[in-house]
Protein backbone atom coordinates (compact mmCIF):
# COMPACT_ATOMS: atom_id res chain seq x y z
CA UNK A 1 0.00 0.00 0.00
CA UNK A 2 1.08 3.56 -0.54
CA UNK A 3 1.59 5.35 2.47
CA UNK A 4 -0.24 8.50 3.60
CA UNK A 5 2.71 10.39 3.83
CA UNK A 6 3.23 10.48 -0.35
CA UNK A 7 -0.31 11.26 -1.09
CA UNK A 8 0.26 14.50 1.21
CA UNK A 9 3.47 15.44 -0.56
CA UNK A 10 1.54 15.22 -3.75
CA UNK A 11 -1.37 16.73 -2.96
CA UNK A 12 0.69 19.79 -1.33
CA UNK A 13 3.01 20.06 -4.46
CA UNK A 14 -0.23 20.30 -6.61
CA UNK A 15 -1.76 23.25 -4.41
CA UNK A 16 1.35 25.04 -4.34
CA UNK A 17 2.09 24.24 -7.45
CA UNK A 18 -1.65 26.30 -8.31
CA UNK A 19 -0.85 29.07 -5.88
CA UNK A 20 2.28 30.00 -7.80
CA UNK A 21 0.29 30.04 -10.74
CA UNK A 22 -2.33 31.77 -9.72
CA UNK A 23 0.68 34.46 -8.55
CA UNK A 24 3.04 34.02 -11.22
CA UNK A 25 0.85 33.64 -14.63
CA UNK A 26 -0.99 36.68 -16.15
CA UNK A 27 -3.01 35.34 -18.48
CA UNK A 28 -6.97 34.99 -17.34
CA UNK A 29 -7.54 31.14 -18.48
CA UNK A 30 -4.77 29.70 -17.21
CA UNK A 31 -5.47 31.27 -13.94
CA UNK A 32 -8.43 29.65 -13.48
CA UNK A 33 -7.05 26.26 -14.75
CA UNK A 34 -4.61 27.25 -11.23
CA UNK A 35 -7.91 27.48 -9.41
CA UNK A 36 -8.43 23.96 -10.95
CA UNK A 37 -5.26 22.72 -9.89
CA UNK A 38 -5.20 23.69 -5.89
CA UNK A 39 -8.76 22.30 -5.49
CA UNK A 40 -7.48 19.05 -7.08
CA UNK A 41 -4.74 19.30 -4.38
CA UNK A 42 -7.31 19.10 -1.61
CA UNK A 43 -9.41 16.37 -3.55
CA UNK A 44 -6.24 14.13 -3.24
CA UNK A 45 -5.70 15.31 0.35
CA UNK A 46 -9.25 14.46 0.83
CA UNK A 47 -9.87 11.18 -0.99
CA UNK A 48 -6.24 9.85 0.92
CA UNK A 49 -7.14 10.65 4.45
CA UNK A 50 -11.25 9.23 3.68
CA UNK A 51 -9.30 5.98 2.41
CA UNK A 52 -6.97 5.89 5.50
CA UNK A 53 -9.34 6.86 7.88
CA UNK A 54 -11.98 4.35 6.34
CA UNK A 55 -14.67 7.14 6.75
CA UNK A 56 -16.52 8.52 3.26
CA UNK A 57 -17.23 12.35 4.72
CA UNK A 58 -13.90 13.02 3.14
CA UNK A 59 -15.44 11.44 -0.50
CA UNK A 60 -18.56 13.43 -0.15
CA UNK A 61 -17.20 16.73 0.38
CA UNK A 62 -14.81 15.97 -2.79
CA UNK A 63 -18.24 15.50 -4.62
CA UNK A 64 -19.23 18.61 -3.49
CA UNK A 65 -15.99 20.31 -4.61
CA UNK A 66 -15.97 18.74 -7.95
CA UNK A 67 -19.63 19.77 -8.57
CA UNK A 68 -19.13 23.80 -7.49
CA UNK A 69 -15.46 23.55 -9.15
CA UNK A 70 -17.61 23.03 -12.45
CA UNK A 71 -20.25 26.06 -11.43
CA UNK A 72 -17.31 27.94 -10.79
CA UNK A 73 -15.40 27.26 -14.18
CA UNK A 74 -18.77 27.75 -15.85
CA UNK A 75 -19.12 31.65 -14.03
CA UNK A 76 -15.75 32.42 -14.51
CA UNK A 77 -15.68 31.50 -18.31
CA UNK A 78 -18.94 33.61 -18.85
CA UNK A 79 -17.72 36.61 -16.57
CA UNK A 80 -14.35 36.28 -19.20
CA UNK A 81 -16.12 35.49 -22.52
CA UNK A 82 -18.59 38.94 -21.11
CA UNK A 83 -14.94 40.97 -20.77
CA UNK A 84 -13.69 39.69 -23.88
CA UNK A 85 -16.58 41.35 -25.68
CA UNK A 86 -16.02 44.80 -24.15
CA UNK A 87 -12.11 44.68 -24.17
CA UNK A 88 -10.78 42.23 -26.22
CA UNK A 89 -8.29 40.93 -24.28
CA UNK A 90 -7.43 38.07 -21.85
CA UNK A 91 -4.27 39.17 -19.75
CA UNK A 92 -4.99 40.30 -16.20
CA UNK A 93 -2.20 43.27 -16.68
CA UNK A 94 -4.56 44.81 -19.65
CA UNK A 95 -7.54 44.80 -17.08
CA UNK A 96 -7.43 47.79 -14.84
CA UNK A 97 -10.01 50.37 -15.57
CA UNK A 98 -10.01 51.20 -11.84
CA UNK A 99 -7.31 52.37 -9.96
CA UNK A 100 -6.84 54.28 -6.72
CA UNK B 1 -31.94 -0.61 2.97
CA UNK B 2 -33.59 1.61 5.33
CA UNK B 3 -34.22 5.59 4.46
CA UNK B 4 -35.37 8.04 7.54
CA UNK B 5 -36.42 11.35 6.53
CA UNK B 6 -34.53 13.67 8.38
CA UNK B 7 -36.60 16.34 10.22
CA UNK B 8 -37.17 18.97 8.15
CA UNK B 9 -38.47 21.76 10.88
CA UNK B 10 -35.17 23.61 10.97
CA UNK B 11 -35.08 23.63 8.00
CA UNK B 12 -38.32 24.88 6.48
CA UNK B 13 -37.19 29.00 6.18
CA UNK B 14 -33.85 27.54 3.77
CA UNK B 15 -36.95 24.91 2.11
CA UNK B 16 -39.65 28.18 1.76
CA UNK B 17 -36.47 30.23 0.03
CA UNK B 18 -35.18 27.75 -2.24
CA UNK B 19 -38.93 27.63 -3.83
CA UNK B 20 -39.38 31.24 -3.19
CA UNK B 21 -36.35 31.76 -5.58
CA UNK B 22 -37.03 28.99 -8.17
CA UNK B 23 -40.80 30.01 -8.73
CA UNK B 24 -39.39 33.58 -9.15
CA UNK B 25 -36.89 32.32 -11.53
CA UNK B 26 -39.40 30.59 -13.67
CA UNK B 27 -41.88 33.61 -13.35
CA UNK B 28 -39.45 36.01 -14.70
CA UNK B 29 -40.23 34.38 -18.10
CA UNK B 30 -44.09 34.94 -17.75
CA UNK B 31 -44.22 38.39 -16.15
CA UNK B 32 -43.19 41.77 -18.69
CA UNK B 33 -43.20 44.18 -15.52
CA UNK B 34 -40.16 43.55 -13.32
CA UNK B 35 -41.69 45.51 -10.59
CA UNK B 36 -44.13 43.05 -9.98
CA UNK B 37 -40.88 40.79 -9.12
CA UNK B 38 -39.25 42.97 -7.09
CA UNK B 39 -42.50 43.63 -5.16
CA UNK B 40 -42.97 39.70 -4.69
CA UNK B 41 -39.26 39.14 -3.86
CA UNK B 42 -39.25 41.69 -1.20
CA UNK B 43 -42.68 40.15 0.16
CA UNK B 44 -41.37 36.85 -0.13
CA UNK B 45 -38.62 37.30 1.84
CA UNK B 46 -40.60 39.39 4.68
CA UNK B 47 -42.43 35.90 4.82
CA UNK B 48 -39.58 33.68 5.11
CA UNK B 49 -38.85 35.94 8.08
CA UNK B 50 -41.72 34.62 9.82
CA UNK B 51 -41.11 31.24 8.94
CA UNK B 52 -37.80 31.40 11.40
CA UNK B 53 -40.34 31.68 14.12
CA UNK B 54 -40.75 28.09 14.29
CA UNK B 55 -37.67 26.44 13.23
CA UNK B 56 -34.89 25.65 16.03
CA UNK B 57 -33.10 22.79 16.37
CA UNK B 58 -30.60 20.41 14.79
CA UNK B 59 -31.47 18.26 12.05
CA UNK B 60 -29.13 16.42 8.93
CA UNK B 61 -27.25 14.02 11.62
CA UNK B 62 -25.78 17.18 13.65
CA UNK B 63 -25.22 19.00 10.21
CA UNK B 64 -27.42 21.79 10.07
CA UNK B 65 -28.20 23.60 13.45
CA UNK B 66 -31.11 26.71 14.06
CA UNK B 67 -30.48 28.45 17.04
CA UNK B 68 -30.83 32.31 18.26
CA UNK B 69 -27.83 32.54 16.76
CA UNK B 70 -28.11 31.80 13.17
CA UNK B 71 -31.44 32.91 13.79
CA UNK B 72 -30.48 36.58 14.55
CA UNK B 73 -27.98 36.72 11.68
CA UNK B 74 -30.65 35.30 9.27
CA UNK B 75 -33.02 38.49 10.50
CA UNK B 76 -29.81 40.68 9.26
CA UNK B 77 -29.68 38.83 5.89
CA UNK B 78 -33.44 39.33 5.53
CA UNK B 79 -33.32 43.37 6.24
CA UNK B 80 -30.03 43.25 3.54
CA UNK B 81 -32.02 41.48 0.84
CA UNK B 82 -35.40 43.21 1.33
CA UNK B 83 -33.17 46.74 1.61
CA UNK B 84 -31.11 45.95 -1.78
CA UNK B 85 -34.68 44.96 -3.42
CA UNK B 86 -36.02 47.90 -2.59
CA UNK B 87 -33.20 50.49 -3.89
CA UNK B 88 -32.40 48.45 -6.79
CA UNK B 89 -35.84 48.40 -8.89
CA UNK B 90 -35.21 51.97 -10.33
CA UNK B 91 -31.42 51.79 -10.53
CA UNK B 92 -31.73 48.54 -12.36
CA UNK B 93 -33.67 50.32 -15.24
CA UNK B 94 -31.39 53.52 -15.09
CA UNK B 95 -28.69 50.53 -15.86
CA UNK B 96 -30.97 48.89 -18.40
CA UNK B 97 -30.13 45.68 -17.36
CA UNK B 98 -33.49 45.35 -16.18
CA UNK B 99 -33.55 41.45 -16.16
CA UNK B 100 -35.82 39.56 -13.83
CA UNK B 101 -32.66 37.01 -12.67
CA UNK B 102 -31.21 39.63 -10.86
CA UNK B 103 -34.31 39.74 -8.21
CA UNK B 104 -33.58 35.59 -7.51
CA UNK B 105 -29.67 35.67 -7.65
CA UNK B 106 -30.36 37.96 -4.53
CA UNK B 107 -32.49 35.49 -3.29
CA UNK B 108 -30.20 32.51 -3.72
CA UNK B 109 -27.14 34.74 -2.48
CA UNK B 110 -29.66 34.73 0.89
CA UNK B 111 -30.12 31.48 0.69
CA UNK B 112 -26.29 30.50 0.54
CA UNK B 113 -25.73 33.38 3.50
CA UNK B 114 -28.62 31.10 5.78
CA UNK B 115 -27.04 28.43 5.05
CA UNK B 116 -23.52 29.60 6.17
CA UNK B 117 -25.24 30.82 9.57
CA UNK B 118 -26.84 27.80 10.31
CA UNK B 119 -23.53 25.48 9.11
CA UNK B 120 -22.69 22.70 11.91
CA UNK B 121 -20.52 20.76 9.55
CA UNK B 122 -17.20 22.11 7.68
CA UNK B 123 -19.15 20.49 4.36
CA UNK B 124 -22.32 22.31 4.80
CA UNK B 125 -20.47 25.51 5.80
CA UNK B 126 -18.54 24.99 2.43
CA UNK B 127 -21.23 24.89 0.68
CA UNK B 128 -23.58 27.81 1.59
CA UNK B 129 -20.46 30.17 1.41
CA UNK B 130 -20.02 28.63 -2.41
CA UNK B 131 -23.93 29.43 -3.16
CA UNK B 132 -23.57 32.88 -1.63
CA UNK B 133 -20.39 33.24 -3.54
CA UNK B 134 -21.28 32.27 -6.95
CA UNK B 135 -24.76 34.63 -6.99
CA UNK B 136 -22.60 37.59 -6.01
CA UNK B 137 -20.47 37.03 -8.78
CA UNK B 138 -22.58 37.19 -11.37
CA UNK B 139 -24.15 40.43 -9.72
CA UNK B 140 -21.11 41.65 -9.34
CA UNK B 141 -21.07 41.79 -13.40
CA UNK B 142 -24.40 42.66 -13.64
CA UNK B 143 -23.88 45.15 -15.86
CA UNK B 144 -22.63 43.26 -18.66
CA UNK B 145 -21.73 45.88 -21.22
CA UNK B 146 -19.92 47.78 -18.70
CA UNK B 147 -16.43 46.64 -18.52
CA UNK B 148 -15.97 48.29 -15.22
CA UNK B 149 -18.63 45.94 -13.96
CA UNK B 150 -16.99 42.74 -15.98
CA UNK B 151 -13.73 43.46 -14.62
CA UNK B 152 -15.13 43.73 -10.71
CA UNK B 153 -16.83 40.15 -11.25
CA UNK B 154 -13.79 38.69 -12.62
CA UNK B 155 -11.62 39.97 -9.81
CA UNK B 156 -14.22 38.90 -7.42
CA UNK B 157 -14.32 35.32 -8.56
CA UNK B 158 -10.88 34.74 -8.58
CA UNK B 159 -9.90 35.95 -5.50
CA UNK B 160 -13.34 34.41 -4.03
CA UNK B 161 -12.43 31.08 -5.73
CA UNK B 162 -8.65 31.62 -4.76
CA UNK B 163 -9.46 32.12 -0.84
CA UNK B 164 -12.46 28.78 -0.92
CA UNK B 165 -9.35 27.05 -2.18
CA UNK B 166 -7.37 27.85 0.77
CA UNK B 167 -10.64 27.40 2.77
CA UNK B 168 -10.75 23.87 1.25
CA UNK B 169 -7.58 22.57 2.16
CA UNK B 170 -7.82 24.19 5.61
CA UNK B 171 -10.99 21.96 5.87
CA UNK B 172 -9.31 18.87 4.25
CA UNK B 173 -6.20 19.45 6.96
CA UNK B 174 -8.10 19.12 9.81
CA UNK B 175 -10.31 16.38 8.83
CA UNK B 176 -7.08 14.39 8.16
CA UNK B 177 -5.85 15.43 11.75
CA UNK B 178 -9.36 14.92 13.40
CA UNK B 179 -11.32 12.10 11.02
CA UNK B 180 -14.23 14.48 11.27
CA UNK B 181 -16.34 18.19 10.06
CA UNK B 182 -18.54 18.14 12.45
CA UNK B 183 -17.54 21.35 14.16
CA UNK B 184 -18.53 19.98 17.95
CA UNK B 185 -17.05 16.47 16.94
CA UNK B 186 -13.94 18.50 16.17
CA UNK B 187 -13.57 20.30 19.51
CA UNK B 188 -13.95 17.57 21.31
CA UNK B 189 -11.35 15.29 19.28
CA UNK B 190 -8.90 18.29 20.14
CA UNK B 191 -9.52 18.38 23.42
CA UNK B 192 -9.31 14.40 23.97
CA UNK B 193 -5.81 13.99 22.06
CA UNK B 194 -4.61 17.48 23.09
CA UNK B 195 -3.51 18.72 19.82
CA UNK B 196 -3.96 22.22 20.75
CA UNK B 197 -0.45 22.70 20.34
CA UNK B 198 -0.29 20.59 16.55
CA UNK B 199 1.55 22.65 13.79
CA UNK B 200 -0.49 21.00 11.44
CA UNK B 201 -3.66 22.10 13.08
CA UNK B 202 -2.03 25.50 13.55
CA UNK B 203 -1.73 25.85 10.01
CA UNK B 204 -4.76 25.09 8.68
CA UNK B 205 -6.57 27.20 11.65
CA UNK B 206 -4.40 29.83 9.65
CA UNK B 207 -5.76 28.66 6.68
CA UNK B 208 -9.23 28.74 7.21
CA UNK B 209 -8.87 32.36 8.78
CA UNK B 210 -7.45 33.68 5.58
CA UNK B 211 -10.49 32.32 3.61
CA UNK B 212 -12.80 34.32 6.30
CA UNK B 213 -10.47 37.31 6.10
CA UNK B 214 -10.86 37.60 2.49
CA UNK B 215 -14.78 37.44 2.69
CA UNK B 216 -15.06 39.69 5.27
CA UNK B 217 -12.56 42.27 3.71
CA UNK B 218 -9.94 42.07 6.24
CA UNK B 219 -6.79 43.46 5.58
CA UNK B 220 -4.30 41.85 4.21
CA UNK B 221 -6.89 40.23 2.33
CA UNK B 222 -8.63 43.09 1.24
CA UNK B 223 -7.22 44.01 -2.34
CA UNK B 224 -10.24 42.92 -4.13
CA UNK B 225 -12.54 44.75 -2.25
CA UNK B 226 -12.38 48.73 -3.36
CA UNK B 227 -12.35 47.47 -7.19
CA UNK B 228 -15.26 45.34 -6.83
CA UNK B 229 -16.91 47.84 -4.59
CA UNK B 230 -16.46 50.13 -7.80
CA UNK B 231 -17.35 48.50 -10.24
CA UNK B 232 -20.31 46.56 -9.12
CA UNK B 233 -24.09 47.79 -9.60
CA UNK B 234 -24.15 50.29 -6.82
CA UNK B 235 -27.14 48.48 -5.59
CA UNK B 236 -25.44 45.10 -5.37
CA UNK B 237 -22.22 47.36 -3.81
CA UNK B 238 -25.14 47.62 -0.89
CA UNK B 239 -25.62 43.95 -0.90
CA UNK B 240 -22.52 42.63 -0.51
CA UNK B 241 -20.44 44.56 1.76
CA UNK B 242 -23.21 43.87 4.02
CA UNK B 243 -24.70 40.33 3.73
CA UNK B 244 -21.31 38.34 2.54
CA UNK B 245 -19.19 40.23 5.54
CA UNK B 246 -22.55 38.89 7.67
CA UNK B 247 -22.24 35.60 6.76
CA UNK B 248 -18.22 35.75 7.03
CA UNK B 249 -18.88 37.00 10.36
CA UNK B 250 -21.38 34.14 11.41
CA UNK B 251 -18.99 31.30 9.99
CA UNK B 252 -16.19 33.01 11.36
CA UNK B 253 -17.70 33.09 15.02
CA UNK B 254 -19.14 29.56 15.23
CA UNK B 255 -16.20 27.75 13.54
CA UNK B 256 -13.61 29.38 15.88
CA UNK B 257 -15.83 29.43 19.21
CA UNK B 258 -17.18 25.73 19.07
CA UNK B 259 -14.59 23.68 16.42
CA UNK B 260 -11.42 25.59 17.82
CA UNK B 261 -12.77 26.92 21.33
CA UNK B 262 -10.09 25.44 23.04
CA UNK B 263 -7.36 27.34 21.00
CA UNK B 264 -8.65 30.55 21.64
CA UNK B 265 -4.88 31.86 22.38
CA UNK B 266 -3.97 30.79 18.92
CA UNK B 267 -6.68 32.78 16.85
CA UNK B 268 -6.69 35.69 18.88
CA UNK B 269 -3.46 36.29 17.99
CA UNK B 270 -3.76 35.95 13.89
CA UNK B 271 -6.92 37.80 14.82
CA UNK B 272 -5.56 40.34 16.55
CA UNK B 273 -3.27 41.83 13.62
CA UNK B 274 -6.36 41.66 11.35
CA UNK B 275 -8.20 44.06 13.54
CA UNK B 276 -5.47 46.21 13.60
CA UNK B 277 -4.30 46.42 9.97
CA UNK B 278 -8.39 46.83 8.59
CA UNK B 279 -8.44 50.25 11.39
CA UNK B 280 -5.70 51.17 10.23
CA UNK B 281 -5.48 50.83 6.13
CA UNK B 282 -9.42 51.14 5.84
CA UNK B 283 -9.73 54.41 7.49
CA UNK B 284 -6.26 56.03 6.27
CA UNK B 285 -6.53 54.86 2.43
CA UNK B 286 -10.08 56.48 2.48
CA UNK B 287 -8.93 59.50 3.18
CA UNK B 288 -7.31 59.45 -0.15
CA UNK B 289 -10.53 58.60 -2.47
CA UNK B 290 -12.04 60.58 -4.97
CA UNK B 291 -14.90 58.08 -5.82
CA UNK B 292 -17.68 57.85 -3.05
CA UNK B 293 -18.22 54.07 -3.70
CA UNK B 294 -14.37 53.22 -3.18
CA UNK B 295 -14.42 55.39 0.00
CA UNK B 296 -17.40 53.22 1.15
CA UNK B 297 -15.25 49.96 0.34
CA UNK B 298 -12.11 51.31 2.12
CA UNK B 299 -15.04 52.20 4.94
CA UNK B 300 -16.18 48.87 5.01
CA UNK B 301 -12.68 47.41 5.40
CA UNK B 302 -12.29 49.33 8.16
CA UNK B 303 -15.78 48.49 9.85
CA UNK B 304 -14.73 44.96 9.69
CA UNK B 305 -11.76 45.96 11.83
CA UNK B 306 -14.19 46.79 14.30
CA UNK B 307 -16.73 43.91 14.10
CA UNK B 308 -13.32 41.86 14.63
CA UNK B 309 -12.87 43.41 17.91
CA UNK B 310 -16.35 41.18 18.87
CA UNK B 311 -14.83 38.09 17.75
CA UNK B 312 -11.55 38.61 19.59
CA UNK B 313 -13.05 38.78 23.02
CA UNK B 314 -13.88 35.22 22.45
CA UNK B 315 -17.33 35.17 25.01
CA UNK B 316 -20.94 35.54 24.28
CA UNK B 317 -20.84 39.02 25.31
CA UNK B 318 -18.48 39.93 22.41
CA UNK B 319 -20.04 37.56 20.02
CA UNK B 320 -23.34 39.85 20.64
CA UNK B 321 -21.44 43.25 20.64
CA UNK B 322 -20.61 41.70 17.12
CA UNK B 323 -24.28 40.98 16.23
CA UNK B 324 -25.40 44.46 17.36
CA UNK B 325 -22.79 45.76 15.31
CA UNK B 326 -23.67 44.19 11.87
CA UNK B 327 -26.79 44.65 12.80
CA UNK B 328 -26.69 48.63 12.90
CA UNK B 329 -24.05 48.47 10.04
CA UNK B 330 -26.86 47.15 7.70
CA UNK B 331 -29.28 49.32 7.82
CA UNK B 332 -26.67 52.87 8.07
CA UNK B 333 -24.49 51.27 5.08
CA UNK B 334 -27.60 50.19 2.88
CA UNK B 335 -28.92 54.02 3.50
CA UNK B 336 -25.54 55.68 2.37
CA UNK B 337 -25.09 53.59 -0.65
CA UNK B 338 -28.98 54.44 -1.25
CA UNK B 339 -28.20 58.24 -1.23
CA UNK B 340 -25.29 57.61 -3.00
CA UNK B 341 -28.29 55.43 -5.59
CA UNK B 342 -30.14 58.58 -5.90
CA UNK B 343 -27.81 60.89 -6.99
CA UNK B 344 -27.56 58.10 -10.50
CA UNK B 345 -29.86 59.61 -13.04
CA UNK B 346 -29.66 58.78 -16.57
CA UNK B 347 -26.39 60.38 -18.59
CA UNK B 348 -25.18 61.16 -14.62
CA UNK B 349 -22.71 59.00 -12.62
CA UNK B 350 -23.00 60.55 -9.53
CA UNK B 351 -20.01 58.49 -7.69
CA UNK B 352 -17.53 61.57 -7.36
CA UNK B 353 -17.14 62.86 -3.99
CA UNK B 354 -16.87 66.54 -5.46
CA UNK B 355 -20.90 65.96 -7.26
CA UNK B 356 -21.90 66.49 -3.26
CA UNK B 357 -20.59 69.97 -3.39
CA UNK B 358 -23.82 72.34 -2.45
CA UNK B 359 -25.90 69.56 -2.08
CA UNK B 360 -27.93 70.93 1.01
CA UNK B 361 -28.69 73.79 -1.32
CA UNK B 362 -30.53 71.90 -3.90
CA UNK B 363 -31.71 68.71 -1.74
CA UNK B 364 -32.10 69.44 1.69
CA UNK B 365 -33.77 66.79 2.80
CA UNK B 366 -31.39 64.16 0.70
CA UNK B 367 -28.19 66.03 1.95
CA UNK B 368 -29.71 66.10 5.82
CA UNK B 369 -30.40 62.27 5.27
CA UNK B 370 -26.80 61.58 4.22
CA UNK B 371 -25.63 63.35 6.95
CA UNK B 372 -27.54 60.94 9.38
CA UNK B 373 -25.82 58.00 7.43
CA UNK B 374 -22.23 59.73 7.35
CA UNK B 375 -22.15 60.78 11.37
CA UNK B 376 -23.67 57.17 11.86
CA UNK B 377 -21.00 55.82 10.05
CA UNK B 378 -18.16 57.77 11.77
CA UNK B 379 -19.74 56.91 15.67
CA UNK B 380 -21.71 60.10 16.34
CA UNK B 381 -24.15 60.16 18.98
CA UNK B 382 -27.33 59.90 18.80
CA UNK B 383 -26.95 57.81 15.95
CA UNK B 384 -27.06 54.11 15.96
CA UNK B 385 -23.52 53.53 14.82
CA UNK B 386 -22.52 55.37 18.18
CA UNK B 387 -23.97 52.47 19.86
CA UNK B 388 -22.69 49.80 17.80
CA UNK B 389 -19.29 50.92 18.70
CA UNK B 390 -20.29 51.42 22.33
CA UNK B 391 -20.86 47.67 23.29
CA UNK B 392 -18.13 45.93 20.78
CA UNK B 393 -15.89 48.57 22.62
CA UNK B 394 -17.62 48.15 26.24
CA UNK B 395 -17.11 44.21 25.81
CA UNK B 396 -13.20 44.46 24.38
CA UNK B 397 -12.37 46.45 27.62
CA UNK B 398 -14.68 43.95 29.66
CA UNK B 399 -11.98 41.19 28.44
CA UNK B 400 -8.74 43.24 29.01
CA UNK B 401 -8.12 44.71 25.78
CA UNK B 402 -8.14 48.11 26.70
CA UNK B 403 -5.15 49.12 24.60
CA UNK B 404 -6.44 47.45 21.69
CA UNK B 405 -10.02 49.28 22.68
CA UNK B 406 -7.47 52.58 22.13
CA UNK B 407 -6.27 51.40 19.12
CA UNK B 408 -9.69 51.67 17.83
CA UNK B 409 -10.18 54.62 19.06
CA UNK B 410 -7.83 56.53 17.44
CA UNK B 411 -8.67 55.26 14.49
CA UNK B 412 -12.38 55.67 14.40
CA UNK B 413 -11.46 59.94 15.33
CA UNK B 414 -9.38 59.80 11.98
CA UNK B 415 -12.77 58.01 10.01
CA UNK B 416 -14.72 61.10 11.47
CA UNK B 417 -12.72 63.09 8.67
CA UNK B 418 -13.56 61.18 6.03
CA UNK B 419 -17.29 60.76 6.66
CA UNK B 420 -17.42 64.59 7.57
CA UNK B 421 -15.69 65.96 4.63
CA UNK B 422 -18.68 64.42 2.63
CA UNK B 423 -20.66 66.93 5.31
CA UNK B 424 -18.81 69.67 4.57
CA UNK B 425 -19.04 69.41 0.95
CA UNK B 426 -22.65 68.90 1.11
CA UNK B 427 -23.20 72.11 3.82
CA UNK B 428 -20.82 74.58 2.91
CA UNK B 429 -19.86 74.32 -0.52
CA UNK B 430 -21.50 75.99 -3.43
CA UNK B 431 -23.10 73.65 -6.01
CA UNK B 432 -20.61 73.28 -9.28
CA UNK B 433 -22.39 70.86 -11.50
CA UNK B 434 -26.47 70.55 -11.96
CA UNK B 435 -27.75 67.55 -9.80
CA UNK B 436 -30.90 65.57 -10.06
CA UNK B 437 -32.27 63.10 -8.26
CA UNK B 438 -33.86 59.66 -9.44
CA UNK B 439 -36.74 59.24 -6.65
CA UNK B 440 -39.46 55.96 -6.74
CA UNK B 441 -41.43 54.74 -3.86
CA UNK B 442 -39.57 51.72 -3.11
CA UNK B 443 -36.19 53.72 -3.17
CA UNK B 444 -37.85 56.45 -0.73
CA UNK B 445 -39.78 53.61 1.86
CA UNK B 446 -36.02 52.08 1.70
CA UNK B 447 -34.24 55.67 3.14
CA UNK B 448 -37.59 55.84 5.40
CA UNK B 449 -36.60 52.97 6.87
CA UNK B 450 -33.13 52.60 6.94
CA UNK B 451 -33.20 56.44 8.47
CA UNK B 452 -35.92 55.73 10.89
CA UNK B 453 -33.71 52.61 11.87
CA UNK B 454 -30.35 54.80 12.47
CA UNK B 455 -31.92 56.86 14.41
CA UNK B 456 -34.31 54.56 16.89
CA UNK B 457 -31.28 52.04 17.43
CA UNK B 458 -29.32 55.11 18.35
CA UNK B 459 -32.21 56.98 21.00
CA UNK B 460 -33.11 53.09 22.44
CA UNK B 461 -30.46 50.87 21.47
CA UNK B 462 -32.13 47.97 23.82
CA UNK B 463 -34.18 46.93 20.70
CA UNK B 464 -31.35 45.45 19.17
CA UNK B 465 -29.09 45.06 21.94
CA UNK B 466 -31.55 42.90 24.09
CA UNK B 467 -32.35 41.19 20.89
CA UNK B 468 -28.96 40.24 20.84
CA UNK B 469 -28.37 39.38 24.29
CA UNK B 470 -31.10 37.02 24.15
CA UNK B 471 -30.42 35.66 20.77
CA UNK B 472 -26.32 34.16 21.86
CA UNK B 473 -27.95 33.26 24.98
CA UNK B 474 -28.08 29.62 23.94
CA UNK B 475 -24.90 29.39 21.41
Amino acid sequence: MVPLNWYIVLSTAVFTIGVIGFLMRRNVIIILMSIELMLNGVNINLIAFSHYLQDPRGQILTFFIITVAAAEAAIGLAIIIALFRNKATAHVDDIHEMQG
Amino acid sequence: MNFQLPDIGPVIPELVMTGLALILLTAELFIKNKKVLAFASSVGVGGVAFTLIGASGTTFGGMFISDGYSTFFKLIFFINAILSILISVKYIAIEKVNFGEYYSLILFSTLGMMIMASAADLIVLYLGLELMALSTYILAGFIRYDVRSNEAALKYLLLGAFSSAFLLYGISMVYGLTGTTDLKAIAQFITTHGLTANHSLLLSMLLIAIAFGFKIAAVPFHMWAPDVYEGAPTSITAFMSVGPKAAGFAALGRVFMIAFGSMQFEWTAILIPLSILSMAVGNIVAIAQTNIKRMLAYSSIAHAGYVLLGVIVANNEGLAGMMTYLMIYAFMNIGAFAVVIMLRTEGFKGEDIKDYEGLAKTHPLLAAIMLIFMFSLAGIPPTAGFIGKLYVFMNAIDAGYTWLVIVAVIFSVISAYFYLRIVMYMYMREPKVEVSISTSPSMNLALIVTTVAVLAIGVFPSIVVDLAKAAISGF
